[in-house]
């Protein structure tokens, strides 16, 4: 079974969110890195688990800088057999899908993963792109999948509930929470991960088609009105009459 | 041309965010000097209503496939659509169902594209739309320089606004492809209203001190109609469903009024619910960072004043 999981690299979680002088791009000073919680928790490791059941490798894709590959090497330590970096400065979701596509169509992988989207863009994009350009079935958000032979059985998020859907071989995922459970990398997975490939491609030519032009805090918010916790009812009129919501 | 409108609807009903989508549309059609159509996949029912709020025409495909969503097949079908419709900007639903189809879509159409917008277009010269990012840190101005667009509506951002009547419903015929996915099972949940959806969330978190303690919480909720949620530590020790769980990880709402409850207001969980309108905040501790992201604060005991908040209600109820 061959699998290949896309993963991108996000500020961490608790990083400050800032940006350059005239708001064009994210200030990266001072700010710590990290996989993709969605790719590193759910993606990956059910990919792992996967081949850890079925056989077969694992192999990552990043579209990035070379400062990527601290990322990219904490996803081979998780266990991925191998790596792609394509070396560029990724600008737009669909020039990433197109890097990522070019790769994988000569790769006839079973299944490819993505997590359900990044924690800065927050665009859930790249992984439909992808089955787009390869013509292939896409699940989103989907928190379970069980696989026998080419035949999947996928659980993934509706409005309001989740549905059971069955497909077989190639298709694109992209994994949600539930998925699977976040691993640790161990010291061994560590010292390998130092001499496991990442193979350094140059992207293919594709002119953006969208442009972040500028960033923007959201409005600061009024200081918070404190009611005395013994009238309850202040609260309530205050949420009637100021905030017009009850 | 146009700007094309798909209005997802389950079993021939359609939910708020498919009026606020073609509110959008409309207002977008409007700034473009475009008509606004609709289109609706599968079994729409009162599909027409959608006039009322914009659509000049409503276009439907109503093969019985389309009731089960696959992204592969609705990609194509709504392709057609914006080609046979001279759409210059597909408008999409920022659904399960939207997200899904956003990427594709727009890969499909060679098309750029923005998901989850949150304020109209501006056009001059340019168009530009804003979404927020960063989970909800930050906001995005994106410029898209394709001659079609593809973008998917925030739930929750628009209100929809009637502004006509009923239009008039066209059948359209397109090569609807066979799903290469087959539902075996739907499970929704029952009851309660679903999170995303809430217009207003009662959420808890470790201050409860156990599973045992969630009736208050359950009785408010009932009380003004909300869903209930909670924090990332009170899922993961399997205080409350994992469903329930808002926050970076795990399910970003944006209802008019969010009470947080014994949750001391963490960075994940603050990206999770930062683009609620009202934030109420009941926490004992005076320095709980949730306090900075409130409207509205109580700082006691919540034992002692969730009682009295649901009395307070109470009394409103049978006043009003």
């Amino acid at each position: 079974m061959k699998l290949l999981v896309c993963v991108s690299k996000t500020p961490d979680t608790t990083a400050k969110i800032s940006f350059n002088a005239d708001n064009s791009e994210f200030n990266g000073a001072g700010v710590q890195f990290i996989m993709n919680p969605y790719d590193e928790w759910y993606a990956l490791v059910r990919a792992m688990e996967l081949k850890e059941a079925n056989g077969g490798t694992v192999t990552l894709i990043n579209v990035g800088p070379a400062e990527n590959d601290t990322v990219i090497r904490k996803g081979l330590a998780i266990g991925a057999d191998d790596a792609v970096r394509i070396n560029c400065d990724p600008k737009s979701s669909l020039y990433v899908a197109k890097q990522i596509a070019e790769f994988a169509k000569e790769g006839s992988y079973d299944i490819i993963f993505c997590g359900k989207e990044t924690i800065d863009y927050n665009g859930s994009e790249v992984s439909g792109m992808v089955a787009e350009l390869l013509d292939m079935p896409f699940i989103s958000y989907a928190t379970d999948l069980q696989i026998s032979g080419t035949d999947a059985t996928v659980v993934r998020d509706i409005e309001g509930g989740k549905e059971t859907v069955s497909l077989s071989t190639p298709f694109v995922v992209s994994a949600a929470k539930g998925m699977a459970e976040q691993r640790i990398p161990n010291m061994r997975g560590i010292m390998q991960a130092r001499r496991k490939p990442i193979d350094v491609k140059e992207p293919v030519a594709f002119d953006d088609l969208s442009t972040v032009v500028a960033y923007e805090m959201p409005p600061a918010k009024a200081a918070c009105k404190m009611v005395a916790p013994e009238n309850m009812e202040e609260l309530v009129r205050l949420l009637h009459e100021e905030a017009k919501i009850i | 041309m146009s700007v094309l409108v798909f209005a997802e609807s389950q079993s021939g009903q359609f939910k708020k965010a498919a009026f606020e989508a073609v509110t959008y549309g409309h207002k977008t059609a409007q700034v473009l000097g475009m008509d606004c159509i609709a289109l609706c996949l599968g079994d729409a029912g009162n599909a027409g209503e959608l006039g009322q709020y914009g659509a000049s025409k409503v276009l439907s495909v109503s093969d019985a496939s389309l009731n089960s969503f696959d992204s592969q097949a609705y990609t194509k079908v709504i392709a057609q659509a914006a080609e046979k419709t001279g759409a210059k900007v597909v408008v999409l639903m920022h659904s399960s169902t939207g997200k899904g189809l956003v990427g594709r879509l727009a890969a499909r159409l060679n098309a750029g594209s923005a998901p989850g917008v949150n304020q109209l277009p501006t056009n001059n010269g340019a168009f530009r739309v804003k979404k927020n990012v960063f989970s909800g840190k930050a906001i995005a101005e994106v410029e898209l320089k394709s001659d079609i667009k593809v973008i998917s509506v925030m739930g929750n951002s628009f209100q929809p606004e009637k502004v006509g009547s009923d239009a008039a419903v066209e059948g359209l015929a397109v090569d609807v492809p066979a799903s290469k996915i087959t539902v075996k099972s739907v499970n929704k949940v029952q009851g309660s209203v679903p999170l995303p959806e809430a217009e207003v969330v009662v959420s808890a978190g470790r201050g409860m001190k156990g599973p045992e303690n969630w009736g208050i919480i359950e009785e408010l909720a009932e009380l003004i109609g909300a869903a209930t949620a909670c924090s990332r530590p009170v899922a993961d020790t399997h205080w409350r469903p994992h469903h329930e769980h808002v926050g970076q990880t795990g399910v970003a709402i944006r209802p008019n009024l969010y009470f947080a409850i014994g949750i001391s207001g963490a960075i994940q969980h603050l990206a999770g619910v930062n683009s609620s309108k009202v934030i109420v905040v009941i926490n004992k501790d005076p320095e709980a960072p949730f306090f900075k992201a409130a409207d509205y604060g109580v700082c006691a005991d919540l034992f002692d004043v969730v009682p009295r908040l649901i009395e307070a209600f109470k009394k409103h109820k049978a006043n009003a």
